[in-house]
C-alpha cells in the first residue's frame, strides 16, 4: 500500500473537454497552443494565427489572494457560457460579437457575460478598430486554481496519514 | 491499490474526497473515533492536532487545537450530527476563538463521512464537505494557507505525475 494515486477533476472549468488529469488545466492549453503553433506573450497570452498584429498589453498581475476578488472569480466562474467564454479566450482572442454568434443568446447578454469576466479579472478587452477583442488573463485562472489546490492538498495530506498509520499496523504484524 | 480522487464543485459549494484503504471497515473507523489516532492526522506535520474532548455520538461535540511552529494554537470543533459506527458519520466543523469557543464570525462547514467494506479486505471512504456560501469556501481555504496547509506546490505536482504512472 505504498503510495497513494491520484486523480483530479476539474469537470466544472470545461464540461466539454476533459483536461489530463495528471497535468494542470492551464499548462494544457498552454501547451496546446504552444503545439499549434500559435505564440505565447510574455505576460501569458495568446496571440490568434487570424491577428497577427495584435499588440500585447501589460496586465497587472493581481495576486487574488491578497484581495477580495476570489469570490468575485469564482460568481464569474459558476456560469456555463461564462466557463466557456473563458475556455475560448484561453486558446485564442475573440472579438465580443465573435463570441455572440457562438451562443443563442442576445449580444447585449454575452456583453454582459464579458463584464463579468472582465469585474473579475478573469478576461481583459482591447479596442482593435471598431471592435473589443476578449481574451482571457491566465493569471488570474491560475490563482482561482490554486485557491481550490490549497483544500484539495490539505485532505490529499489526510489520507496520506491516514494510509501511514494503517500501513505501520501491518508492519507491526496487526491491528491494535 | 490506493485510489484517491477529489472532486471540487464551487457551484454546489462541495467538494469530496474519494479514497480506498487496504483494511477493514472497523479498522478505518477507528481512525476517526479514536481520538489519539485522529490526531494523528487531522492536523498537518507543521501543525499537529491535540484532541482535547471527543465524543462521537448523535448531539456529542468533539474539540481540538492545533499547535503552529510559532506556537499559534487555531481551534477548532466538530458537533455530531450523526453516527452509525463504522459506516456513516456527519458533523459540523467550525472554528474556534483563542479559548476554544465555537467562534461564530467563522464559517462552519457540513462533513458527511461514509464508508464501505470491499469484497478483498479492502474499504473505500468518502468525504463530502459542504459549506454554507461561496463567502465561508473561500474564507476557509484562505485560512487554510494561514494554519500552514499549504502542500508546496510542487508537490502536487509530484503526487499528481505519480497518479499519471499508475
Amino acid at each position: 500500500m505504498a503510495g497513494v494515486s491520484l486523480s483530479t477533476s476539474l469537470h466544472w472549468f470545461a464540461h466539454d473537454r476533459r483536461p489530463d488529469p495528471s497535468t494542470h488545466y492551464v499548462e494544457h492549453l498552454l501547451t496546446q497552443a504552444k503545439d499549434q503553433g500559435r505564440s505565447v506573450t510574455a505576460d501569458g497570452h495568446f496571440t490568434c494565427n487570424v491577428n497577427p498584429n495584435s499588440l500585447t498589453y501589460n496586465h497587472m498581475v493581481v495576486d487574488i489572494r491578497e484581495t477580495n476578488g476570489a469570490d468575485q472569480v469564482f460568481h464569474a466562474l459558476a456560469d456555463g457560457t461564462r466557463r466557456d467564454i473563458v475556455r475560448r479566450t484561453l486558446e485564442c482572442e475573440h472579438s465580443v460579437s465573435a463570441l455572440a454568434d457562438l451562443y443563442p443568446m442576445s449580444f447585449a447578454a454575452v456583453q454582459k457575460h464579458v463584464a463579468v469576466l472582465e469585474r473579475a479579472q478573469l478576461v481583459s478587452k482591447r479596442p482593435h478598430g471598431r471592435e473589443q477583442l476578449v481574451r482571457a488573463n491566465v493569471h488570474t485562472i491560475r490563482e482561482a486554481f490554486e485557491l481550490l489546490e490549497r483544500l484539495e492538498a490539505l485532505w490529499r495530506g489526510r489520507i496520506d496519514r491516514m494510509d501511514e498509520i494503517l500501513q505501520h499496523d501491518q508492519e507491526k504484524g496487526g491491528t491494535p | 491499490m490506493t485510489v484517491t480522487s477529489v472532486h471540487k464543485d464551487p457551484e454546489a459549494l462541495t467538494m469530496t474526497v474519494h479514497a480506498s484503504f487496504g483494511a477493514p471497515i472497523e479498522r478505518v473507523w477507528q481512525l476517526w473515533d479514536d481520538p489519539r489516532q485522529l490526531e494523528r492526522w487531522w492536523g498537518p506535520p507543521v501543525y499537529p492536532a491535540t484532541v482535547a474532548h471527543h465524543e462521537l455520538r448523535a448531539g456529542g461535540t468533539m474539540s481540538y487545537f492545533m499547535t503552529g511552529p510559532q506556537g499559534d494554537q487555531p481551534h477548532g470543533w466538530w458537533r455530531v450530527l450523526e453516527v452509525d459506527a463504522p459506516k456513516r458519520l456527519v458533523f459540523l466543523n467550525g472554528f474556534g476563538d483563542a479559548n476554544g469557543e465555537p467562534d461564530p464570525a467563522m464559517p462552519t462547514m457540513t462533513f458527511r463521512v461514509e464508508l464501505s467494506a470491499g469484497t478483498d479486505g479492502a474499504t473505500s471512504m468518502t468525504v463530502e464537505i459542504e459549506f454554507p456560501s461561496l463567502e465561508a469556501m473561500t474564507q476557509v481555504m484562505s485560512m487554510g494557507m494561514e494554519e500552514g496547509f499549504t502542500l508546496a506546490m510542487s508537490q502536487i505536482d509530484a503526487m499528481l505525475e505519480e497518479g499519471a504512472t499508475h
